[in-house]
């Protein structure tokens, strides 16, 4: 449905998005993860054809972003982060607006919005000042305005941003609604949505792709390892190391930030087969360290998410 | 290139929703209605002259003023970027705007159509210089709101859009009262620049083929240059 091939975008020097290549299907609820400045915005942006991108191409079916950008267009329904809209226009006159630019046919202009005010719980302030509206109202009023023309391809900015935990929860089900047919783009630095809303993640970090796959396969490769942090007093990281790391199950050992003055704080990475806890204290036990603390954290998609993002700029 | 109707029809409904147009209009009727019958009785003479040949003036301040809210305000609210990510192309957007501030300066125009005819009761008025004037002031209103809507897609700041806007358009009209500055070799091509000087001809009731070329080739010029401001915009 949507082919993204080797897509970039620079700000002046800054290289906002690098080398992104994507294939979305068609009834896709794709999630786009990262932290902010990653890129999202700018790679949606770009997907919508408001961003012209400095090299690589975008198609959507059998069309070419560059070259047929109002078929591209009228296929996309786009939400954008800070839903922008004219504060002085009623909000049924701005659907009204965004329904005949967008070519809906007059006799149905109205049902359409009527179908979209109920859909977006919009009826009671159709006839508000968009300006006049909380921001989980405008994000309402951007939803239907993406929707207006029932577009096959929807991309959300960043759609539960701002919103209070009964919204999200309502937004997030509308998402879910459309995504049964629709093919659905969004953009959420929120993990635990993307877990619960999309079909397919994808992580980008520093405008390049730093994991992609459907989100049951990611959570299933999240689930195989876990970590194990201990506080020690009394020992230095060499010794630590040199005692732990034959440890078999132990992948590797880092230096982490110390939890408390004085005291060494180190990570363990392990595969979650066993737990290696017993075979550790046991270790420590020989040695005249003081074991302050020991914690074992279940990698989830979070931690996942966390080291994918923050190896990256560490190195840099 | 369909769309623009609907941008225009937007255009309006912003002005006349809001109290920008009628504030403009009262403005524009009280500043022309009071210099233009300040003087007129003292003159005794039936006609308009005086009127018009204030207008390039006036206009020179009160189009940029209704323009500079036209792509600015898109600008600085990101709605423009809603604008864009629609089925419409730049003309559709420069053209239904421009067609808006236009269409506002014929919203202007009409009321005054009374001094005319309260002249008419008073005199004897030649018809023939009203509406050549008239038509030269949608013209001018024309050109004026094209470089208003230029400056506006330069800034996001709408303050800035109307010093741009006024600053070029007092340059058009003014160019002329100033042309004992010039050297001689180039006081025609001086002279030709002017608005002031295109508009006194048409308003005298003769409609020349020289300074309709003139006024449609400013508007022309500055829907272009928007154009391209837009296309560099990203």
């Amino acid at each position: 449905m949507i082919h993204v091939d080797n897509l970039t975008k620079f700000y002046d020097h800054f290289c906002a998005v690098d080398g992104i290549s994507l294939d979305i299907h068609k009834g896709e609820i794709l999630g786009l993860l990262g932290p902010n400045g990653a890129g999202k915005t700018t790679t949606l942006k770009m997907l919508t054809g408001y961003f012209r991108p400095c090299s690589g191409t975008i198609a959507v079916k059998d069309y070419n972003i560059v070259d047929h950008p109002l078929e591209i267009k009228q296929m996309i329904g786009y939400l954008p982060e800070s839903s922008p809209f004219y504060k002085d226009l009623l909000v049924y006159d701005y659907l009204d607006y965004v329904a005949r630019i967008r070519g809906v046919d007059p006799g149905e202009r109205h049902t359409r919005i009527r179908y979209l005010a109920e859909l977006c719980g919009l009826k009671p302030v159709l006839h508000k000042a968009v300006g006049e509206l909380s921001k989980g109202l405008n994000q309402r009023v951007g939803l239907a305005h993406a929707m207006m023309r029932d577009p096959e391809i929807l991309i959300l900015d960043e759609p539960t941003q701002g919103l209070d935990p009964n919204q999200i929860v309502e937004i997030r089900n509308i998402i879910r609604r459309i995504g049964e047919e629709k093919t659905v783009i969004f953009s959420t630095h929120i993990l635990s949505e993307a877990e619960a809303t999309c079909d397919r993640i994808v992580i980008v970090n520093r405008g390049k792709i730093v994991a992609d796959g459907k989100t049951e396969e990611l959570k299933q490769s999240a689930a195989e390892g876990s970590s194990i942090e201990i506080s020690l007093a009394n020992a230095s990281f060499e010794d630590v190391r040199e005692r732990l790391e034959p440890i078999e199950g132990v992948d590797s050992i880092e230096k982490m930030e110390p939890a408390e003055e004085g005291c060494l704080t180190v990570k363990l990475a392990c595969g979650a087969e066993m737990d290696k806890r017993a075979e550790i204290y046991r270790q420590i036990k020989a040695t005249d360290w003081i074991l302050l603390g020991m914690q074992q954290q279940k990698q989830t998609l979070e931690t996942i998410f966390r080291d994918l993002t923050r190896q990256i700029n560490k190195e840099t | 290139m369909r769309q623009f109707p609907y941008i225009l029809q937007k255009e309006l409904k912003d002005y006349f929703a809001t109290p920008i147009a009628y504030i403009v209009i009262t403005i524009f009727l009280v500043i022309t209605g009071w210099f233009f019958f300040s003087t007129f009785f003292l003159y005794n003479q039936a006609n308009l002259r005086n009127y018009f040949s204030l207008l390039p003036l006036i206009f020179s301040f009160v189009i940029p003023a209704v323009t500079m809210r036209l792509l600015a305000e898109e600008l600085s609210r990101g709605s423009y970027e809603l604008l864009l990510t629609m089925p419409v192309t730049f003309s559709d957007i420069i053209i239904g705007k421009f067609l808006a501030g236009l269409a506002m300066t014929a919203a202007m125009l009409a009321p005054t159509l009374a001094y005319p005819i309260t002249v008419s009761f008073l005199g004897q008025l030649d018809w023939g210089p009203v509406l050549g004037g008239y038509l030269g002031a949608l013209l001018l209103g024309g050109a004026f709101s094209g470089i208003g809507l230029f400056a506006s897609s330069l800034t996001h700041n709408q303050i800035v859009a109307f010093i741009v806007g006024a600053a070029i358009c007092l340059c058009l009209t003014l160019v002329n009262k100033m042309l004992f500055f010039f050297p001689e070799s180039i006081l025609n091509v001086v002279q030709y620049l002017g608005a002031d000087y295109h508009f006194s001809n048409i308003s005298k009731g003769i409609i020349d083929s020289r300074d309709l070329v003139y006024f449609l080739s400013l508007i022309a010029v500055s829907l272009y240059g928007t154009y391209l401001v837009l296309l560099q915009k990203d």
